[in-house]
């Protein structure tokens, strides 16, 4: 009898506090002044390790942004592809800011909120050329990597223009840089990379082919969060802050309609 | 283990394979004709020519014998653009093709002109000829007749090796596999089919080889 009394009030106990930490995750953070975000550790320019083995990116910077707005300390939780989502679930983060994009299975799981960074893939150039659209890419030739997205759809949209299909990224983006193709079809990130290293061949961007952007996620059923993060994302877009965060690490301004 | 092969999965790209077909034989011809006359050049460099052009044809020799053919095409088409040299790609397999053709039978037919009897060409000046009727009625006739059957064998490799032109976007046949993969992702089809393809073209390109020999050598 005793033992069945324990067990019920260990289970009713349990239960308190598994309500209490889903009662509110805004209340929470706000109550301990500390928010937990999980943040790529491999996925340049988003979050990498810096030279003094720090996570630093685009992620970071924005996981920072976020806890200054909330008026609470930034707790940076690195975390990889694979086990971002789990981290969420099992609330060891509040929120995840790593690079993630928005499709149907997540959104079963967890909640986004507006998109704060651009990520897509488009045909990339340096200024001298003029490309607007697929139609004006007749008599160019474009370098892209054989099978990648950009290059199956490119093939689709633009059947006048010379696709140069390479075997992996690298051979693609040597053929830009060397010149041996006019435009370089590939996703944002890269581009930033080859603008950072090579500034003579800067890509810029021409048209974009697909759009994937990155969402910060929360779990489900936080309305008070969702609504803060969005205010702040939206107020940050606003005062030019995101912009700012786009030309530090994506070389490039944020795309127009971003 | 129930795989079912669909050959007919290949059929929507035969254009793509012809072309590729195309290419890769065109490139072989080429690059064969070519490559054989820089290799006797250099073969008759290296055995009678001043010290210091023997010298140069051996410095290209063991450059590219020993460094492989991959990196000399990259460094055509990827690293030349550098020092302002831009070649299109085909223009680049093509360029990387005799330059390394040129290099393995440069050795070959200096064998062959080395197994030539000192005897032969002294009797060949003592007869007046000159040293060009020397060198070509008696020196590279006789050597060519030795290494053929060598030479035959190395632009086989040569042509099965041209495979690699693909990596910088030539549209050769493994370049026409590679794509097709990438599409209906068939790759056992695809690749047993190229494999059976170039087969072909290997046999065939012996037995062309074999019936030129017959030609060149038995005229006389």
């Amino acid at each position: 009898m005793l033992l069945k009394r324990l067990m019920l009030a260990a289970a009713l106990a349990t239960a308190a506090v598994a309500t209490q930490a889903h009662a509110d995750a805004l209340d929470n953070i706000m109550k301990s002044k500390v928010i937990k975000i999980a943040v790529p550790q491999d996925f340049a320019p988003f979050g990498s390790a810096g030279l003094d083995l720090k996570p630093q990116g685009y992620d970071i910077d924005m996981a920072n942004l976020i806890g200054k707005e909330l008026g609470v300390k930034t707790e940076i939780i690195p975390v990889t592809s694979a086990n971002r989502i789990p981290y969420l679930q099992t609330n060891k983060a509040d929120l995840v800011i790593s690079s993630l994009g928005k499709n149907e299975e997540r959104e079963k799981v967890i909640d986004f909120s507006i998109a704060y960074a651009p990520f897509f893939s488009g045909v990339f150039g340096t200024k001298a050329i003029a490309v607007a659209s697929a139609a004006d890419l007749k008599g160019k030739t474009i370098g892209a990597t054989r099978g990648a997205i950009e290059e199956q759809a490119l093939t689709a949209m633009a059947p006048d223009a010379t696709v140069k299909r390479f075997e992996d990224n690298n051979a693609t983006i040597a053929a830009f840089v060397s010149g041996q193709v006019d435009l370089i079809a590939t996703g944002n990130t890269v581009a930033a990379a080859i603008a950072e290293k090579v500034p003579a061949r800067a890509p810029t961007l021409k048209f974009v082919i697909k759009d994937s952007p990155c969402y910060v996620g929360l779990n489900k059923n936080e309305p008070a969060l969702l609504a803060k993060v969005n205010e702040i994302i939206t107020k940050a877009k606003a005062s030019g802050e995101i912009g700012k965060l786009s030309e530090k690490w994506l070389k490039a301004p944020l795309p127009p309609g971003f | 283990m129930s795989y079912k092969l669909q050959f007919a999965e290949l059929l929507p790209y035969w254009n793509v394979l012809l072309y590729g077909l195309v290419f890769t034989i065109v490139l072989t011809i080429v690059s064969t004709v070519a490559g054989v006359a820089v290799g006797t050049a250099g073969a008759a460099a290296r055995t009678f020519g001043p010290t210091w052009l023997g010298r140069i044809v051996a410095v290209y020799v063991e450059l590219i014998r020993n460094t492989p053919f991959i990196v000399q095409l990259f460094f055509i088409f990827f690293g030349l653009p550098a020092l302002g040299l831009k070649l299109s790609e085909t223009t680049a397999a093509f360029l990387a093709m005799v330059i390394n053709l040129g290099a393995y039978s440069t050795e070959i037919i200096r064998a062959g002109i080395e197994a030539v009897p000192k005897g032969h060409i002294e009797a060949g000046l003592s007869l007046a000829m000159t040293k060009w009727e020397v060198l070509r009625h008696i020196v590279l006739n006789q050597a060519f007749r030795k290494i053929y059957p060598a030479l035959s064998s190395q632009i086989i490799i040569v042509m099965l090796g041209s495979a690699v032109v693909s990596q910088i976007s030539a549209e050769d046949l493994t370049y026409a596999a590679n794509y097709i993969a990438s599409r209906n992702f068939r790759n056992f089809e695809v690749y047993l089919f190229v494999a059976l393809a170039y087969l072909v073209l290997a046999m065939l390109t012996r037995s062309a080889l074999r019936a030129l020999g017959r030609v060149i050598f038995k005229a006389r």
